[in-house]
């Protein structure tokens, strides 16, 4: 097993996303450090617009994520509707 | 009557391909070849540049749109931070050495970047590949440009951010990161890939953003995490691609591979020597710490750079070569810096200082197995000459390795009381090397690295070895921005201004 | 190995000894005295004996240390580019065949008030 993450900065507009994550992701852990989140996750972590528009009540595009992501760690496959982080198992 | 038909919004996929793919063409009139006269001399084989695919499909008109908005986020925040004396908001002035060595060394560094992705967007034919270099070429510039902005604001009220830019050139620690980025502009676009894009980005400037600015945000200094972050949220990108471009190469040709793993252990010993300095910045300089170094390179270093390699061992490639040397170095590093930083502080553009006992005993439980045993005993031996007013200068100079051009200030990796000594002839040349992995990096390329730049040798080279005419051609004011942290003029002025903001007298 | 290149690669050494106006580098380390963060680099002549040289700028460099004033420089082990080398105190740094750039480092066993044991 290793260990994907992202994490976002901590402000207004990425509380909704975390909330998110956590919801699509049970074995997610949530670190919060100063200024920031990192969310750490066994070998996949997926996030989905649908579930983040859900939480925002507006439309969301995946591509905001870019203003308050500070790192990820993991490979990444983007799609319309969701990006997901993981390691080759 | 006409309907005004409302055009299908396209799909992430597909305006890729139409904002990439869509905007190269084949030359005619003259031959491939031609045009990308720099993409075969370095033995990558490369068979379709299409399989380039950037993961996070983004496209020129959104990355315009995001930046803006970056942009915006970030200048608001300057000025907050200009008009409500944000310069006094810091924990101590201590950890404006931090910023100093910051701006001075690795600035510069993101202004070096901008070039070298420039250029390679240019050499690459793939499309893809251009549109990615293109963003990273002006995310680098953008990172080397507020980050200047935002440290200027400390440069109305501090010393040793005056001159940064003669630092970069001239002063002796600097020429560390500049000679890093010399040589990996100076080699090939793939292998600037794997310098830059990959040893840097992805495995190493977490280790230098994240914990560093999480550690900015917990001493108070918004100016500082804002640009942290906003450059950081680029940085993502920048891993992408890195880690994209290294599977690229490793997917189109099985001989691209021992190439490739060549490039990954020289860089990563490259950038690990170079992220050293923050090894001292986050143990020592900052005066309210998150994190250690050592527990940093658990997250960072261990957890996820170790996830990484596992995921490309289906490739055939390994963990770099220095990978257990650079195990068995992070206990010792952050405190053979800052003992070597206070030492010559009398030819540094920052302060540094004695650590007080809550900072040793804070290293002690840091760093059980190292710090009392080997550097606790320094300390206090220091402590005892500063207090008998004979405080500790070396004017001895320094060792420099050839490669890294750090100080030798490194030990053997089993036995951290003897100095690392390596040295090597090449056509009746002395050189000398901090560590095997330097020593190897110079062995595989001799040609590149007796070339180097060495600022110590240079000293006595240029100015007969005077001190004096030394800090006025690096812009060094004597008794303002070198020297210790405890009596100088940032010290007073920080005590005095606080004081001063703090209360109506 | 050679450096990847379009054609033919020659580097130029920055700092061959002709460019240091008559003198010479040399570098000096005291083994398990790392008080000092690293070996001291030294611009001498190589007409400099070697006892100018230790009773001069070494001396004074090492005096920080504790155990400096305990040191008996007819007892002092030394060796030259990591091999054990006698040095003659009376003759220069060029008949003592101390060349450009040569790393010398001293041992003084029994000394080691701030090192830990290894």
């Amino acid at each position: 097993m290793s260990t994907v993450f992202i994490a976002l900065q901590a402000n207004e507009e990425t509380r909704p996303i975390i909330e998110a994550i956590e919801i699509d992701n049970p074995l997610a852990v949530v670190n919060r450090q100063p200024a920031m989140v990192k969310i750490d996750a066994p070998n996949r972590l997926v996030i989905r617009k649908e579930t983040i528009e859900e939480q925002i009540g507006r439309e969301f595009d995946l591509q905001e994520l870019h203003i308050n992501l500070i790192t990820l760690g993991g490979n990444v496959t983007e799609d319309d509707d969701s990006l997901t982080l993981s390691w080759a198992e | 009557m006409d309907m005004k038909v409302a055009k299908k919004k396209l799909g992430l996929k597909e305006k890729y391909r139409l904002m990439t793919r869509d905007l190269g063409w084949e030359p005619t009139y003259r031959a491939k070849d031609e045009v990308f006269p720099y993409v075969n001399y370095e033995g990558i084989k490369v068979h379709d540049w299409d399989k380039w695919e950037d993961p996070f499909r983004l496209t020129m008109d959104s990355y315009w749109k995001y930046q803006a908005e970056k942009e915006r986020k970030f200048y608001a925040i300057i000025d907050a931070h200009a008009q409500n004396n944000g310069h006094l908001n810091i924990t101590d002035a201590r950890y404006l050495s931090a910023l100093k060595i910051f701006l001075q060394a690795i600035s510069p560094g993101e202004y070096a970047a901008h070039k070298g992705f420039a250029r390679v967007g240019r050499e690459f034919p793939g499309v893809g590949t251009q549109v990615a270099c293109q963003m990273q070429a002006i995310d680098e510039i953008r990172h080397a440009q507020t980050q200047i902005h935002a440290l200027s604001n400390y440069n109305k009220y501090y010393d040793g951010f005056h001159a940064f830019a003669d630092a970069r050139d001239r002063i002796w620690y600097t020429s560390v990161a500049r000679s890093f980025f010399d040589d990996a502009m100076s080699a090939g676009p793939f292998e600037f890939m794997i310098a830059i894009g990959f040893s840097f980005e992805y495995v190493l400037t977490n280790l230098l953003f994240v914990p560093f600015m999480s550690g900015a945000a917990y001493n108070g200094d918004m100016a500082t995490v804002t640009f942290g972050f906003s450059a950081q949220s680029d940085e993502a990108r920048h891993m992408t691609l890195g880690l994209e471009c290294i599977k690229f190469m490793l997917e189109q040709d099985p001989d691209n591979l021992p190439i490739v793993q060549g490039w990954l252990d020289k860089w990563f010993w490259r950038g690990f020597r170079v992220l050293g300095l923050v090894s001292t910045m986050m143990d020592y300089m900052l005066p309210k710490r998150v994190m250690s170094w050592r527990e940093a390179w658990e997250i960072y270093g261990v957890e996820n750079g170790g996830a990484l390699f596992k995921d490309l061992a289906r490739y055939g490639i390994r963990p770099p070569k220095g990978w257990d040397d650079a195990e068995k170095a992070i206990d010792h590093m952050s405190h053979q810096f800052m003992l070597g930083l206070y030492q010559w502080s009398f030819g540094t553009s920052f302060h540094s200082w004695i650590p007080s006992d809550e900072d040793m005993d804070w290293l002690s439980a840091k760093y059980p197995t190292t710090f009392d045993k080997y550097y606790r005993p320094r300390w206090d031996h220091i402590r005892k000459l500063a207090a008998a007013g004979t405080p500790f200068k070396n004017f001895g100079l320094a060792k420099l390795c050839q490669t890294c051009q750090l100080p030798v200030v490194f030990t053997e990796p089993d036995d951290a009381t003897m100095s690392c000594h390596r040295e090597t002839e090449y056509k009746g040349e002395k050189y000398h090397f901090c560590s095997d992995g330097c020593q190897h990096i110079f062995d595989n390329e001799p040609e590149k690295y007796v070339q180097a730049w060495l600022p110590m040798p240079s000293l006595f080279q240029e100015l007969d070895g005077d001190i004096g005419a030394w800090m006025n051609w690096v812009s060094l004011r004597d008794g303002e921005d070198n020297g210790d942290y405890s009596g100088s003029r940032d010290q007073r002025n920080f005590d005095q201004w606080r004081g001063m903001a703090t209360s109506n007298t | 190995m050679t450096v990847a290149a379009i054609k033919e690669y020659v580097g130029v050494p920055r700092d061959r000894v002709e460019n240091f106006n008559g003198k010479q580098l040399v570098y000096v380390s005291w083994d398990h005295h790392l008080l000092f963060a690293a070996p001291f680099l030294l611009c001498l002549a190589p007409q400099t004996s070697f006892r100018e040289l230790v009773e001069g700028p070494l001396t004074a460099l090492v005096q920080p240390d504790p155990d400096s004033a305990a040191i008996d420089w007819t007892k002092v082990e030394w060796l030259k580019s990591n091999q054990p080398w006698m040095p003659d105190f009376e003759r220069s740094l060029a008949d003592n065949g101390i060349g450009h750039k040569d790393q010398i480092r001293m041992r003084t066993p029994g000394l080691a008030s701030l090192s830990a044991a290894a």
